[in-house]
């Protein structure tokens, strides 16, 4: 417990005026711990980390956690993150964002910032929904769902965030959730360390805009779920085609570290005769 | 490209020079005529003195991107066209709330919607002033020359940086394609991002001096470690929904130009101390109402013309004292009246317009015509 407090105390803002805008049983909050455990255990100085966050839910960690902190606009996040990155690549810039935000009204953004491969870590919170609007469907929200937009169920076929980022050049891709919340930990920390554009799609638990219309029960029952259907990659691929049912893979799906944007650019201006 | 002195430049290629002099070395766009060749030419010469260039996948990642590099300590600037420029917007108004320098160039082409790439506009006046939603701050220039191209972009790069806020370069598509012979200037004066006066436990980035003092923007990764948003924010950076802090914090972007109008507004004026007429004009147009005055005055007729540079905030009280000589204003430009319907507003005078949208220049002649008219 002391050493949880320590690091509460360590990263999260005194002057900022708590509490939080998240809703009890929320699984951002988790996904904020496992974000702060990663950054301590790789010692990185708070000075030296920019953490951008669009808008959502998700996109409020930004105001709390003691770091250079930018609070974009929706679905933008990732772009203004490559501003930042490459006028200082000194910096680690980190990347927060909701399953709306990256995938929706950001999805043209994701996809082209895996194919440029700047060095920046995406963690994308997907909780099937647009949390802050009051629960719309999302391009994640899984078939025949419901939701705030769709009463009826929802009948949009979901993205696989993984293998979407995958399919676009992300150059690290792995999936967490809030259940295993000690595994987000190594995966976060892994996407930092990695060079080249980092994608952690944490699973959480939006209990009050999801999980009150498609699951019985409250916060505890949707991390059971997730404790049920979240398979290891390995484990995973041994099931038949066409079982998997509701079953996702976890863990690390792509670790490719290969050189970015910013290592290529580097020899542009050499080629243009210019100082690095 | 070497240093040049006496050269001849497209407007385009001036304003990407004169950014490069203001010490802009981040620069992120998307294609679109008549301002890519802005992007071109800097996607040559930046690499060369170690800043990046880089093409964006739209214009709203493009503006984003600046504001980025902006916060990371970079002059940075993107340039584009009137379907850009409305895909800007949103965050043309988070560099406004959130106070970030940086610089926008808007090469009007002929509009509404893909319009006409090709041909020239003056329809982005309003836009420019009132695109993004919310009570904001705007500042915006109006090039009338190759040279004005460079000197202007130099002069954006510096009022952005010393209020704070974002400047548009707003050209017509003739003014950026259009080459003329210039010298380069030797020295212009160059604004910097001040140092911070005070630690980082100090540090308020939003705080509201008596007396108008800007805070400085310290880039992040120097030890200051502050929240951005473009939520209303308290003096901290921090959202709030506190009645007075709110009030706060939107007065203080909006006054911090209000209360500078005299350090902002340039305008130019000519033939106008014995005027009868004075014809308002900008952008290319003004070159036209120029030769329209000189036609004029060898008629005998006493024509003068004012030519804002600043085209918002708008130059009322300069027209205020005209209005109070002269007996009629008149106001070519191409559109239905965006500026003709300030000048209503700032003078209690006849005021008459000379409008053009079909993406061809507007003539002396054309302009000429109407002085006679208003003179009978
Ligand atoms: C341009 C724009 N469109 C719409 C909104 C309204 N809006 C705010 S948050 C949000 C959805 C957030 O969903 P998600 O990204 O999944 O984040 P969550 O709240 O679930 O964490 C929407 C639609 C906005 N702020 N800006
Ligand atoms: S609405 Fe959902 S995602 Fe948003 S704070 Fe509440 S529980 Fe969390
Ligand atoms: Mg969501």
């Amino acid at each position: 417990m002391m050493r949880t407090s320590e690091t509460v105390y360590k990263y999260l803002r005194p002057n900022k005026k708590f509490p939080h805008v998240w809703c009890p049983g929320c699984g951002i909050g988790i996904v904020m711990g496992a974000l702060v455990r990663a950054i301590d255990k790789k010692g990185l100085s708070k000075d030296d980390i920019v953490l951008v966050s669009g808008i959502g839910c998700s996109g409020r960690m930004s105001t709390y956690l003691d770091f250079n902190t930018l609070h974009t606009t929706h679905g933008r996040a990732l772009a203004f993150a490559a501003g930042i990155k490459l006028a200082r690549p000194e910096l680690t810039v980190i990347v927060v964002m909701g399953d709306g935000d990256a995938t929706a009204i950001g999805g043209n953004h994701l996809i082209h910032a895996c194919r440029r491969n700047i060095d920046i870590t995406a963690l994308i919170i997907n909780n099937n929904i647009y949390g802050m609007t009051g629960g719309q469907y999302s391009p994640t929200t899984p078939m025949d769902k419901k939701a705030s937009t769709a009463q009826y169920g929802n009948i949009e076929k979901p993205f696989d965030i993984c293998k979407l980022v995958e399919a676009c050049g992300a150059s690290f891709v792995a999936r967490g959730t809030t259940y295993r919340a000690n595994m987000l930990d190594p995966l976060i920390e892994k996407a930092i360390s990695r060079r080249g554009f980092s994608v952690v799609e944490a699973m959480a638990q939006c209990p009050v805009q999801y999980g009150r219309r498609n699951i019985q029960g409250g916060p505890v029952d949707m991390l059971q779920w997730y404790r049920d259907h979240a398979v290891p990659v390995a484990a995973f691929k041994e099931i038949p085609p066409g079982e998997a049912g509701e079953r996702f893979p976890i863990g690390v799906m792509v670790d490719l570290d290969e050189p970015g944007y910013i290592d290529r650019y580097k020899e542009i201006i050499k080629k243009a005769g210019g100082e690095v | 490209m070497k240093k040049r002195n006496d050269v001849l430049l497209q407007g385009n290629e001036a304003c990407a020079l004169g950014a490069l002099a203001a010490g802009m070395r981040f620069y992120a766009g998307y294609p679109i005529t008549p301002s890519t060749e802005i992007a071109e030419l800097l996607s040559i010469e930046l690499p060369k003195v170690g800043g990046i260039f880089i093409q964006m996948e739209d214009e709203i990642a493009s503006i984003a991107a600046i504001i980025g590099a902006s916060l990371a300590g970079a002059k940075s600037m993107t340039a584009t066209s009137g379907p850009g420029f409305s895909l800007m917007q949103e965050n043309l108004g988070f560099a406004a709330m959130a106070e970030v320098p940086c610089v926008v160039v808007n090469v009007m082409r002929g509009g509404p919607s893909t319009g006409m790439p090709t041909r020239a506009s003056q329809g982005d006046v309003m836009q420019s002033r009132w695109g993004t939603h919310g009570d904001h701050p705007a500042i915006v220039l109006s090039p009338g020359s190759v040279l004005e191209c460079y000197t202007l972009t130099v002069h954006a790069f510096n009022l952005s940086e010393k209020y704070r806020t974002p400047v548009i370069v707003l050209m017509d598509g003739i003014m950026g394609h259009m080459s003329e012979n210039i010298k380069i200037p030797e020295k212009l004066e160059i604004i910097n991002r001040p140092k911070p006066t005070v630690p980082p436990i100090w540090y308020r980035p939003y705080d509201d001096i008596p007396g108008g003092e800007i805070v400085p923007l310290v880039p992040f990764g120097e030890g200051y470690r502050y929240h951005v948003t473009g939520l209303v924010h308290d003096a901290l950076g921090f959202p709030t929904l506190v009645p007075d802090e709110v009030n706060a914090c939107l007065k203080k972007i909006i006054y911090k130009i209000k209360n500078n109008l005299h350090d902002i507004i340039r305008i130019e004026k000519y033939l106008l101390d014995d005027a009868d007429i004075c014809i308002v004009a900008y952008g290319s147009v003004a070159r036209s109402a120029r030769e329209a005055v000189n036609m004029a005055r060898q008629e005998g007729i006493k024509a003068g013309m004012l030519r804002p540079i600043t085209l918002w905030p708008f130059p009322r009280f300069n027209l205020e004292d005209i209005g109070r000589k002269v007996k009629v204003f008149v106001v070519p430009e191409m559109n239905y009246g965006q500026v003709y319907g300030e000048v209503l507003k700032a003078c209690h005078k006849k005021v008459v317009r000379v409008t053009r949208v079909d993406g061809e220049l507007i003539t002396p002649d054309e302009i000429m015509k109407k002085i006679k008219e208003v003179t009978i």
